[in-house]
């Protein structure tokens, strides 16, 4: 049996999807990156053997998300793509004819637009992070609720309070104020939601003909108050894929699967778990630039380094993707 | 006196080929680093944009090297970038910086003023020199261009990664060591061949993105971090909207040059979407837009310094531009504070969309 292996590094979570060869998916992870991307892939891959029959065999490894570099260099990727690419596969694989992808995680916040199968555009917030994950799970936090009960009480509001979206921190400024004039918690969080996807529609959204289907991804679309804000704004149905959390990672599944067509894989199987790997960094001194090199060793043995504008450090190893 | 003049990509080789014909002193600002950035950032005012605070860095550091006049252009269009001269030197000058300003700007009654800032540098050497000056810099701002484009042409169908940036720093060498004009075709002619022997893959398939927006981010390659190196590496032929001599040609010698690119071309096309001078380069970024379309190429990438007016002018036009001629289009904007990441991870996706596009296109075909 061979499955290919999807692996999305983001600045929040680290997920990872077995898919098989069929496209569907055998198991999926979703963990905590909490800063430690290596820590975070290498306990990702022992759960992820251990969660599999041992008859699998891996036959390809993609790696996207933000640390996709660090996790491609590791585990050995067949391919390295960046998240836009990878949601947007994931996204028309499941959901055939999709034209519209919104997409909420940790950090970021993007919309991709899709013409006949194919991305015709995309936008990525830019300079600021209200509306994104990480700000939900703080207000929660505030509000002294588990996040996994937000979207279900989020449901039970019957007069959502309108609050100030433009920004995270006036959100949150109006939203204590609200909660000081005696408005119950459903309705803040219903409110929450809404002033959210107002400021992801005006500032990511923006300009963008919105068609349907409309599938809604990320960690984010686990808040049910979410999802129905998205559809209260633009008066149609929002699809919520059933690996929403996964869909970059499943997304580098798809194209590792394209990428090993024809030829086998580069992955170091799951040993590469109990390696040890340190990311380290020096201040190149070359020229008045002071690059910043990281390099990443097994070992002892620099097996990547990255970060130099010249060269002078990255080209010295010989690589078989080009670290752009 | 020994003169300096801020950065600009390869600016300084032509301007300092030029100057030193004429027997002027040269201190050249290092070239431009992070340091330098730092510098413009610490002493320029925040909101303006990043050109000034480069060019304040460049001025500072050339200062450490004896540079004591400095040479800038200037302008009288809606674009701030007319005032930066008065602005940097004032600045220079609160900080303890000894600098005699000279700003080059078209001429306000009469040609005699520009011709008289002419003077001020070159001292009395007859015209006849100076026009030979300003033609051996024109002359080496070409060749150095044409290996700009031919790297633009090697980099995404290299087979060795890193081969033609190797080839482009050899060859371009050998057209900065010339001091004589009687020298400079034999000097261009071993470049041009340093340039071919890059071995390249003919038949790859490359997507082909052309390049518009502000001047300064598109030339200097700090200020854009190395977009056209990055996108080659990502396997797209890039074409650049402006080049130096295009635009010595366009607005120094009047579009007197044959067989040269024009910017007018670019500015008629414009004019249906855009009926108005909007200072800069927002014009041109418009119509070059239009006429990468009706080349047939796959993309549109703008590019623009933070709070720049003119392009901001144009970016809102260029989403009416793409849906009406069907090219992607997508708007980078720099500045002290832009991530290296950000911006790699949107121009990978943005080669990937095209890439895609593409070969969907080709298969209905």
């Amino acid at each position: 049996m061979y499955g290919y292996l999807g692996i999305d590094v983001g600045s929040v979570s680290t997920n990872l999807v077995m898919m098989g060869e069929d496209g569907a998916v055998k198991h999926s992870i979703y963990l905590r990156t909490r800063g430690k991307p290596i820590e975070a892939v290498q306990a990702g891959l022992k759960m992820m053997k251990s969660a599999l029959p041992s008859k699998i065999q891996v036959a390809g490894v993609g790696t996207t998300g933000s640390g996709r570099h660090l996790a491609g260099v590791i585990t050995g990727a067949d391919i390295i793509k960046n998240e836009i690419t990878t949601h947007a596969i994931a996204a028309s694989n499941v959901v055939p004819g999709v034209q519209t992808i919104l997409e909420i995680g940790g950090q970021d916040s993007k919309i991709i637009i899709l013409r006949n199968g194919v991305v015709a555009d995309f936008a990525m917030n830019t300079v600021c992070a209200a509306g994104t994950g990480s700000f939900l799970d703080q207000q929660a936090f505030r509000l002294n609720i588990g996040i996994e009960e937000f979207g279900p009480l989020a449901l039970q509001a019957r007069v959502p309070v309108r609050i100030a979206g433009r920004c995270a921190v006036f959100a949150e400024s109006d939203m204590i104020h609200k909660q000081q004039m005696g408005y119950n918690v459903e309705d803040i969080l219903a409110g929450l939601c809404e002033a959210l996807v107002r400021n992801y529609l005006n500032n990511v959204g923006k300009g963008k003909e919105i068609l349907g289907p409309v599938v809604f991804q990320g960690g984010v679309a686990a808040n049910a108050g979410m999802k129905r804000a998205f559809e209260k704004a633009l008066e149609t149905e929002v699809i919520i894929p059933p690996y929403f959390n996964v869909m970059g990672a499943l997304g580098a599944a798809l194209l590792a699967r394209e990428a090993t067509s024809r030829k086998k894989t580069d992955f170091y199987g799951f040993e590469v778990a109990e390696k040890d790997f340190k990311a380290g960094g020096f201040a190149c001194d070359g020229c008045p630039n002071i690059c910043e090199v990281v390099e990443i060793t097994e070992s002892d043995r620099v097996i990547a380094r990255w970060g130099d504008r010249c060269g002078r450090w990255s080209d010295v190893l010989e690589q078989k993707e080009k670290i752009s | 006196m020994i003169v300096t003049y801020p950065h600009m990509g390869y600016m300084w080789i032509c301007v300092k080929a030029m100057l030193e014909y004429l027997g002027v002193e040269v201190a050249l600002p290092p070239p431009t680093t992070k340091k330098t950035l730092l510098l413009g950032v610490k002493h320029g005012p925040e909101f303006a944009c990043m050109p000034l605070k480069l060019n304040l860095g460049n001025f500072m550091e050339a200062a450490e090297l004896g540079a004591d006049t400095m040479v800038m252009a200037g302008g009288c269009g809606p674009c701030r970038f007319g005032y930066y001269a008065q602005v940097e030197h004032a600045i220079l000058q609160d900080l303890g910086y000894r600098y005699d300003l000279v700003v080059l700007e078209p001429p306000e009654k009469h040609i005699g003023e520009l011709l008289g800032k002419i003077r001020q540098i070159t001292g009395n050497r007859s015209w006849r020199q100076v026009i030979k000056g300003i033609n051996f810099g024109y002359k080496k701002a070409w060749a150095v261009d044409d290996l700009e484009r031919m790297a633009h042409y090697t980099r995404p169908r290299e087979l060795f990664h890193g081969a033609t940036d190797r080839a482009f720093k050899t060859a371009l060498a050998e057209i900065v060591a010339v001091r004589q004009p009687e020298e400079l075709p034999a000097a261009r002619e071993r470049a041009m061949a340093i340039m071919q022997n890059v071995e390249i893959d003919e038949h790859r398939q490359v997507v082909r993105v052309g390049i518009v927006g502000e001047i300064y981010t598109l030339l200097e390659p700090f200020a854009n971090m190395d977009i056209e190196k990055k996108l080659g590496e990502m396997g797209v032929e890039v074409d650049r909207s402006i080049f130096l001599s295009e635009w010595i040609n366009d607005h120094l010698f009047m579009g007197f040059g044959r067989n040269v690119r024009s910017s007018k071309e670019a500015l008629k096309k414009a004019v249906a979407y855009l009926g108005h001078f909007v200072g800069g380069h927002g014009l041109e970024t418009v119509g070059n837009t239009i006429l990468y379309a009706e080349k047939g190429y796959d993309g549109v990438l703008q590019v623009l310094p933070f709070t720049c007016m003119p392009e901001i002018v144009a970016q809102s036009i260029l989403p009416r531009v793409s849906q009406d001629l069907g090219i992607p289009v997508m708007t980078l904007i720099v500045d002290e504070q832009s991530g290296e990441a950000g911006l790699i991870t949107r121009l990978e996706a943005f080669v990937d969309l095209l890439a895609r596009k593409k070969r969907f296109r080709e298969g209905l075909a």
